[in-house]
């Protein structure tokens, strides 16, 4: 536990000296800053002002952004550091795997985690002193949907490092999780759909489990119960499962999607050569 | 019941890697007091030796034992007992000061008995606490990594290619630190230079093609 710590603290140290985290904090304060500028929380889109408009858009540019951005600035956490030698030496240290894996994990969590959920809650404040009021429940639910949006992508990002030997591979595979999660998937099923071979049921299913999907869901969700904005779909999902369960799906479905991955990826760090 | 004074014990050994048989059937004993210089061409297995007494690989057949424990299952137990030094210091982007942090904390060695051993070798760790470990230079970075190693008073101490980064004047003093260790422990030492170690060792290995080919007494 003592080494857990330890090595969670020195990873979150040495995370805050890098520059990808300067430009992942920048990115997301500034995404904030272009809003305030941009005049979004003044602006009316399909109904929705003021800070859950604000919401909404950071919901949107989250779902894109920071899957690619965990992805690529985690999966060189083991892979890098094996092929740069840093793993065989620090792991010369008498430190069991378990330590190390998760002290990793830990330390990563809060460095990715922070930045947005302080963008977030700047933006919140923002709304507040423009003179909007301030939706607990949203605001809430939307910092459980950015956990878990972390934890399932940081859970894959952490399995690929393992994987893989080479850092460049690692690299290339987490641009095409991404790629298939953000876009391919939907793309092939609205394929089958149109072609009418499988039913709606196993299609919507198969979406749901892609977590992005069940990201996306759970946003919009928080602003349109009814889910109007999804079409037909919506009526399935809701008839299915309950506005309550979908919401709980949204939040939880990832987190444990991630501990799998996360788990896999400490199964195959114990298991296989270190080097 | 097992010598109390063999450190490591390598029982008929096989590894490979993709097809090929890196390590075939290698067996030998290191015991307290003995300090040995491991040779061998490139690729004559020296290195996947020590990284399985290391614990870094599953070996395919066989077994090791360092300090009577298992690297891969008690790599805990094995490593309290094991300084290790690179043959290349490591690019870590923590600062010196974080880098002993780590040691203190994970193997129980003082910084100050560190920073004591970086003195004899003319390496100021105060000086560069804040610095991150990657940026000293080649020099600096080796000597903090074997002050860290000769401070730890492990019963093992494994050098690959310690003074490939050193200066002469530099080696001169990581030689005298060396004769200066006032326990008992073994120690192995990779190396393409056996004239340099003439006086510190007391054994010879040489490896080829996976095998050892030579283990004598000097």
């Amino acid at each position: 536990m003592k080494n857990l710590l330890l090595v969670a603290y020195l990873d979150i140290r040495e995370s805050l000296r890098s520059k990808w985290f300067y430009v992942y904090a920048f990115v997301f304060g500034g995404l904030m800053g272009l809003f305030f500028i941009s005049g979004i929380t003044d602006s009316v889109v399909m109904g929705f002002t003021g800070l859950s408009r604000l919401l909404l858009v950071f919901m949107q540019v989250t779902i894109i952004i920071l899957p690619i951005f965990i992805l690529i600035t985690t999966v060189k956490s083991i892979s890098g550091d094996r092929e740069s030698n840093i793993l065989e030496y620090m792991l010369s240290f008498p430190i069991s795997l378990k330590e190390y894996y998760w002290g990793k994990f830990m330390g990563r969590f809060v460095t990715v985690f922070f930045p947005v959920i302080v963008a977030l809650l700047i933006g919140v404040a923002w709304g507040l002193v423009k003179g909007g009021e301030l939706p607990w429940a949203m605001v809430g639910l939307y910092s459980a949907l950015i956990l878990s949006l972390c934890l399932v992508f940081l859970g894959i990002a952490f399995f690929i490092s393992t994987l893989v030997k080479s850092h460049d591979v690692g690299l290339g595979l987490s641009f095409a999780v991404w790629i298939l999660l953000l876009a391919f998937i939907d793309v092939a099923l609205i394929g089958l759909m149109m072609q009418n071979r499988i039913s709606d049921g196993v299609i919507i299913t198969v979406a749901m489990l892609n977590p992005l999907e069940a990201f996306r869901i759970g946003a919009i969700a928080l602003f349109d119960p009814e889910l109007t904005v999804i079409g037909p779909v919506a009526y399935y999902l809701l008839d299915t499962l309950g506005r309550k369960m979908l919401m709980l799906y949204a939040v939880f479905y990832p987190i444990a999607l991630g501990g799998v991955f996360a788990l896999l990826g400490y199964t195959l760090f114990r298991k296989k050569d270190l080097l | 019941m097992q010598d109390p004074r063999v450190v490591v014990e390598v029982n008929r050994v096989r590894k490979r890697f993709m097809g090929a048989t890196v390590l075939d059937d290698v067996s030998l004993q290191i015991s307290l007091g003995d300090r040995v210089a491991m040779m061998g061409p490139n690729g004559a297995g020296k290195t996947t030796l020590v990284r399985c007494m290391l614990g870094f690989y599953h070996t395919d057949e066989g077994s090791i034992r360092v300090a009577g424990h298992d690297p891969v299952a008690e790599r805990v137990e094995v490593l309290r007992h094991v300084g290790f030094i690179p043959q290349l210091p490591p690019p870590v982007k923590l600062t010196v000061g974080e880098l002993l942090h780590f040691v203190e904390r994970s193997s129980g060695t003082s910084a100050e008995s560190i920073a004591r051993k970086a003195g004899e070798m003319e390496l100021d760790v105060a000086k560069h606490s804040q610095k991150p470990f990657f940026k000293l230079s080649g020099g600096m970075k080796q000597k903090l990594l074997i002050a860290i190693a000769l401070a730890r008073k492990s019963r093992l101490l494994i050098f690959d290619e310690p003074t490939a980064s050193l200066d002469p004047r530099a080696r001169e003093h990581f030689y005298e630190l060396l004769q200066s260790i006032d326990y008992e422990h073994a120690a192995i030492y990779i190396t393409h230079r056996a004239e340099e170690l003439a006086g510190l060792v007391n054994r010879e290995i040489t490896m080829d093609l996976g095998k050892v080919v030579v283990d004598e007494r000097i």
